[in-house]
């Protein structure tokens, strides 16, 4: 594993017990020595009435352990996930003898892809994840049963996918047809759910970098979703997150890929842009 | 009126009968500064049981949010909200029992939970569950846990 790029500082402040970490770290991300990451980025301008002075990918809230993991792929349990996305790739499925390779040929037809989802689809008049979007090639381009939306498939793909535009900056679009659920995710970002009465702002906005008991809260970014998780062993998607956050705050939650759901993603995605896509990432 | 039978119940019990009524959560008065005078239970506080309730993950998780020196024992205090070190010398026993019954009467748009409320909530769920509750929310601690916390939270005070 590479500790290079651990800092001397944070290594003495590992060290040391009692320190409580104190906000994000100023490592730098690079992936096998050669892939630069956008870890940190100006606020992008439809955040300019919050506090915060800069986005932040969650990598800088982990320890340099975890860290570490992401830095080169051989590392990186996510991989793993990857490889098994890639045989389902090719792997010819549903009534019209299709695999996705049979439209899309190499996975590299994907990259820019991640980048710019969620998105307003025209001829379906809705915003579509990326999920959306690949259940619809599954249902109407191959004739097959789609994914479970936060199934381990779906997470697979998703992987496979992100990994095409991994260090492009997230560029999703906020204006024209989009706006009108922008806004809907908006308002459900800064509303206080549950009976313990907490928003993802209070949690992501207002406390990042602050210790809420042993878990050390970043901006709840998604740029480096899917993501392997120590803490449950396999890939997470974006919407499986949510709704741990949102059943967190004592709340009945929404749906995976319920429209609540997808605008929320679209408003999350956007307080990302800027920084890399960085799927499959590693957190804890 | 109300306020009446509960002052006379806590006259009774003070002269030592056991039996007292509890307030429920949606009849607790709160001061203008969010403070409650009157006891929840008319029983006197356990801070023993106090120091467990704010410990504890699965009950009033306290020091998810708060270090408490006194709490040391048991690991990961978080950093939201103020140090409750000494906070028994910063307010008394009312106003203790008005922010952990409710914060948001002593702090308006606090991130702290109430804990002694329950209605008025969005979407609220069946605990931790994610599902639609199965009928009336119960508040997150009970009134005699309250009264334990407040109990143990008036043991902290800065000695001098
Ligand atoms: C009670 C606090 C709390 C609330 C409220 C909350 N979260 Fe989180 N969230 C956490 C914690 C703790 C983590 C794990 C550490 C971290 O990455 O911040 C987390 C992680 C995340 C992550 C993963 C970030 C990464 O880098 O992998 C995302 C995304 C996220 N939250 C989104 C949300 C959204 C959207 C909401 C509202 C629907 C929300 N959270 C509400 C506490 C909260
Ligand atoms: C989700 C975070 C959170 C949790 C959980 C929480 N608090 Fe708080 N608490 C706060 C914040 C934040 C403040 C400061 C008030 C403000 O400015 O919003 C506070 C303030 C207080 C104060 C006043 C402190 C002072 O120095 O004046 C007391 C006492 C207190 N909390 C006790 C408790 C107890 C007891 C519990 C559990 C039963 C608890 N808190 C749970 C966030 C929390």
């Amino acid at each position: 594993m590479r500790f290079k790029a651990m800092t001397a500082v944070a290594a003495l402040m590992l060290a040391v017990p009692g320190v409580v970490s104190a906000g994000p770290d100023d490592d730098k991300l690079v992936i096998n020595g050669e892939i630069e990451m956008t870890t940190k980025a100006p606020v992008p301008e439809h955040m300019e009435d919050t506090n915060m002075d800069q986005i932040m990918s969650g990598w800088h809230f982990r320890s340099d352990e975890t860290q570490a993991l992401e830095m080169d792929d051989f590392d990186n349990p996510g991989m793993i996930f990857v490889d098994a996305g890639m045989e389902q790739w090719n792997t010819v499925e549903g009534s019209e003898g299709n695999s996705c390779a049979s439209c899309h040929e190499d996975p590299s037809s994907m990259k820019g892809v991640r980048a710019v989802y969620p998105k307003w689809d025209a001829d379906a008049e809705e915003v579509q994840t990326l999920a959306m979007q690949i259940n619809d090639c599954r249902e109407n381009n191959m004739g097959a049963e789609p994914y479970g939306y936060t199934s381990g498939q779906m997470a697979n793909m998703e992987a496979l996918i992100s990994l095409q535009s991994r260090g492009m900056p997230v560029d999703v679009a906020i204006d024209g047809p989009a706006r009108e659920t922008w806004e809907q995710g908006k308002e459900l970002y800064y509303t206080r759910t549950g009976q313990l009465e907490l928003s993802c702002a209070n949690c992501h906005e207002d406390s990042y970098g602050m210790m809420i008991r042993a878990d050390h809260l970043s901006q709840g970014q998604i740029n480096g979703f899917p993501t392997y998780r120590l803490k449950n062993a396999r890939l997470n998607t974006v919407h499986g997150r949510f709704k741990g956050c949102v059943r967190d705050t004592r709340a009945e939650t929404y749906a995976p890929g319920s429209p609540e759901f997808v605008a929320l993603e679209l408003y999350v995605a956007s307080r990302g842009n800027g920084l890399s896509v960085e799927g499959p990432s590693v957190r804890n | 009126m109300k306020l009446s039978t509960t002052i006379l119940a806590a006259a009774v019990l003070a002269a030592g009968s056991a039996a007292a009524d509890t307030i429920a959560p949606g009849e607790v008065q709160y001061g203008e500064y969010g403070a409650v005078e009157e006891s929840l239970t008319g029983k006197p506080g356990d801070p023993e049981n106090g120091a467990k309730v704010m410990k504890t993950k699965s009950i009033g998780n306290c020091i998810s949010c708060h270090k408490v020196s006194a709490l040391d024992d048991a690991p990961f205090h978080g950093e939201i909200g103020p140090p409750l070190d000494g906070v028994g010398d910063r307010w008394n026993e009312a106003e203790l029992r008005g922010i952990v019954a409710n914060a948001k009467k002593t702090y308006p748009g606090t991130m702290m939970p109430a804990y002694y409320k329950v209605e008025g909530f969005v979407r609220p769920g069946k605990a931790y569950t994610g599902k639609a509750p199965d009928g009336e929310l119960d508040p997150l601690l009970t009134a005699q846990q309250i009264e334990d916390v407040v109990a143990f939270l008036m043991t902290l005070k800065y000695d001098e």
